[in-house]
């Protein structure tokens, strides 16, 4: 059965020059193996193909039940050149949300 | 010495609202009242008035927040650190000494100078996120060297109100004051890693209580429009609870500290300040009592040898422009309106952003399965150039579209605005010199 990632976990973005930042959270620490099984670094590229344009490295956090996800090259070239009208790329964090994964 | 000392911050960003630091001044019991309200591009702002003035460059609300703040602070002991100075410490150090006397009150004010570095950079030296030399990326508007503790400590050491610096690390803002007030060493790495993780938490203010927090029926937040913002009982060690005042609205918990904690943390296992190497990996939040957590378990490693600087340039203009369909057959008609003003203004822009905003403007499309059906959209077209009056003619053409384009097209906007673009670089520690000056009523 596919399920969204909305209703697993909440998120939150943040930025740092052209790289986004999404922290992906568990609500119920017994879903978060699932979630490091599912929401690879592959897969979350796949998901935001043309958006996050360079690599996606993964941090765990098992300890607070969380994902890291750091992505280059995914704000239009950063907040301050950016011709986005979302120039930090905060509304990501929902686009992750959408992700469907196999659970 | 005190057993624990209670940080609270009033301000996460600029522009942040003003009452929630006034309730935490008044009622919060507060030790210290840190206000973070300086982002990467506000400084670069704060330069560019500054040249035009040079008697301004402090943070343009710091008259607003002082004056309701500075009668608390005097009543109750509280003393502040802020990064209000911007690119003017010294001039916001005088304003606040001449508002002080005109609200009838004494007041010392530090102010700290030094993170200012643009004659101390080599042209040559490379751009961290692209590498290549700074020479090369346009015209160069400023140049802040992010300090840490160990150059506030004089600061904090001069029994000033408030210390008023330019750019120093966000997260020093608290861990100045501990270092200060516990004695803790430069180099005590765990006390340091612990009071970092405690300043990242505190520094976006409301984004530990609920704000940016609340998903209506999914991630319910109380009282959202009396959001309290938090402070934090530390002890001599570090290790921390973080509340907020009773009856301000908002929560905090497991759930709002995680997602602050993780914020624009690019690497947990190696968050850079110039006071730490941080290390958030083994951070525990626990739910102690309604609205209360504790935190411990951070760690750290030695602080980088060299200091994180952030460099202001002008970046050309955007223009933009925006018009709103609505109804049936609304999406084709907003596309049409994009694709004649993109061709109107062809081979004019090097990059032109043409977004359906209600399908493409945040993420360039729709994330979800499924189909959608919007009952309006709205066009927007921007596009960047080094000349102003080229940049205008986004909006122009846009605004043409009233009587030039597609059927029932309304509310459109245009607007033209200068870009400051930041890059950053390293410079050598000991090449800066920080410098404090006291300023008294």
């Amino acid at each position: 059965m596919k399920r969204k990632l909305y209703d697993l976990a909440h998120a939150r973005a943040g930025d740092k020059g052209n790289t986004t930042i999404l922290s992906l959270i568990a609500y119920k620490a017994e879903d978060f193996a699932l979630l490091r099984e599912r929401v690879t670094p592959q897969a979350v590229k796949r998901h935001f193909a043309g958006i996050i344009k360079g690599e996606i490295v993964r941090y765990e956090l098992p300890g607070l039940g969380a994902l890291q996800f750091v992505g280059q090259d995914a704000l239009g070239g950063g907040v301050t050149t950016s011709l986005a009208i979302d120039v930090h790329g905060k509304s990501l964090s929902a686009a992750l949300l959408e992700m469907e994964i196999e659970a | 010495m005190v057993e624990t000392l209670r940080i609270g911050c009033g301000a996460g960003f600029q522009g942040d609202r003003l009452e929630p630091a006034l309730v935490l001044a008044e009622h919060g019991k507060l030790d210290y009242l840190m206000l973070e309200c300086l982002a990467e591009r506000t400084i670069a702002l704060a330069q560019l008035r500054r040249l035009n003035d040079p008697a301004a460059g402090y943070d343009a609300l710091l008259e607003r927040r002082m004056t309701g703040l500075l009668p608390l602070i005097k009543q109750n002991g509280v003393r502040i650190v802020t990064n209000m100075g911007a690119a003017n410490p010294i001039a916001g150090a005088q304003a606040i000494v001449a508002l002080a006397k005109k609200l009838g009150l004494t007041v010392r004010v530090a102010a700290l100078t030094g993170d200012a570095v643009l004659d101390l950079l080599d042209p040559n030296q490379n751009v961290l996120e692209t590498g290549e030399p700074l020479s090369s990326i346009g015209p160069l508007l400023s140049a802040n060297a992010y300090l840490g503790v160990e150059e506030m400590l004089p600061a904090m050491e001069s029994g000033a109100d408030i210390i008023l610096t330019g750019r120093v690390a966000d997260p020093s803002l608290a861990l100045a004051p501990l270092a200060h007030e516990f004695g803790w060493s430069i180099d005590d790495i765990d006390r340091f890693a612990r009071g970092t993780v405690v300043g990242h938490l505190l520094e976006c203010a409301g984004q530990l209580t609920g704000g940016y927090y609340a998903d209506p029926g999914k991630k319910d937040v109380p009282n959202m429009a009396r959001l309290g913002f938090p402070f934090a009982d530390v002890d001599a060690d570090g290790n921390a609870t973080f509340s907020k005042v009773a009856g301000t609205g908002g929560r905090i918990d497991r759930m709002t500290a995680t997602e602050q904690l993780l914020y624009e943390v690019t690497d947990p296992n190696a968050y850079l300040t110039p006071d730490i190497t941080a290390d958030f990996t083994e951070v525990q939040i626990m739910e102690t009592e309604p609205d209360t957590i504790a935190v411990t378990g951070g760690r750290g490693r030695k602080r980088p040898e060299t200091l994180k600087v952030s460099v202001g340039y002008h970046a050309g203009y955007i223009g933009e422009g925006e018009i709103s369909y609505g109804g049936e057959n609304c999406v084709a008609r907003a596309k049409l309106a994009g694709e004649i003003v993109a061709e109107r203004l062809r081979g004019q822009f090097q990059e032109l952003r043409v977004d359906i905003l209600g399908i493409t403007g945040l993420h360039t499309r729709p994330m979800s399965v499924g189909d959608y059906n919007p009952y309006e959209v709205r066009l927007r077209v921007a596009g960047r150039s080094t000349d102003r009056q080229k940049a205008a003619l986004v909006g122009e053409e846009v605004e043409t579209l009233w009587t030039n384009g597609p059927a029932g097209g309304g509310g459109a906007r245009k607007s033209t605005q200068e870009q400051i673009g930041i890059v950053s670089c390293l410079l050598a520690r000991a090449k800066v010199k920080p410098q404090v000056t006291v300023f008294e009523t």
